[in-house]
């Protein structure tokens, strides 16, 4: 239950995500002023906020999507394994949102 | 095979819209695609927050680059247009509302995906930083 909603939550957020990604990639094309001003917004404390919820996103959707390649085949239907993948999945979204965030620290992209 | 058809139905001829099962192989293809070069966006990320604009604009020029960030761009776009299409079929009911969101979806995600997208290309080709040959 709850993974299925977040599956759509992080979906719906990654929509919003690509849109910040767009404007990056615009703002790359236009020159450096746009650039850096949009950089500056991105690291500031609600750009990363956001950039940091949607670090969790991207590989919580990636990973459950996994999951649901997997039902898609026709297997791991059963209660208990769901139940189990669904905690991995969980597991994996949180270390791997704190490793990349961490990685971003200790290479200067914070 | 069972058709779970009534004779009614197929005496009709209505059934399906008979593009269903389509975009739910287009969701599923693009999502495979997405899964490494999501991992890849997530490196590609980590890699561009601390440059500055010219080593930004150098990054995006190296050809694998821009292809695995035109690859991404057109196949997120493409996949969460989809995606959302299915969000909003099944919570928006009011006719005029569900198409006026349907239309604005597919504005946004073919729009902004082939800006995105022509916005990679003009860096990785037509910018010029760092010395001049």
């Amino acid at each position: 239950m709850l993974s299925s909603i977040l599956h759509r939550a992080s979906g719906v957020a990654l929509y919003a995500g690509a849109l910040i990604l767009a404007g990056w990639a615009i703002c790359l094309a236009v020159g450096p002023e746009c650039y850096a001003g949009y950089m500056a917004l991105l690291g500031g404390p609600l750009g990363k906020l956001v950039l940091l919820g949607l670090t969790a996103a991207i590989f919580y959707h990636t990973a459950n999507g996994i999951r649901h390649l997997v039902w898609d085949a026709g297997r791991g239907f059963d209660p208990k394994f769901a139940d189990l993948t669904a905690i991995v999945v969980i597991a994996f979204t949180v270390a791997a949102t704190a490793a990349t965030w961490i990685i971003a620290v200790m290479t200067g992209g914070l | 095979m069972t058709s779970y058809r009534t004779p009614r139905s197929r005496a009709a001829g209505l059934g399906s819209a008979k593009h269903g099962v389509g975009h739910w192989i287009a969701e599923r293809v693009t999502s495979v695609a997405l899964v490494p070069l999501s991992l890849w966006a997530v490196f590609a990320a980590l890699r561009i927050a601390p440059l500055g604009y010219e080593q930004a604009v150098l990054w995006l020029q190296n050809p694998i680059n821009t292809t695995l960030a035109v690859l991404f761009a057109g196949l997120s776009f493409y996949h969460m247009g989809l995606g959302m299409q299915v969000v909003i079929e099944d919570y928006i009911h009011r006719r005029s509302t569900l198409i006026t969101l349907l239309l604005l979806n597919a504005f946004v995600w073919f729009g902004v995906g082939t800006a995105a997208i022509v916005a990679i290309l003009k860096v990785a080709v037509v910018t010029q930083v760092g010395v001049l040959l």
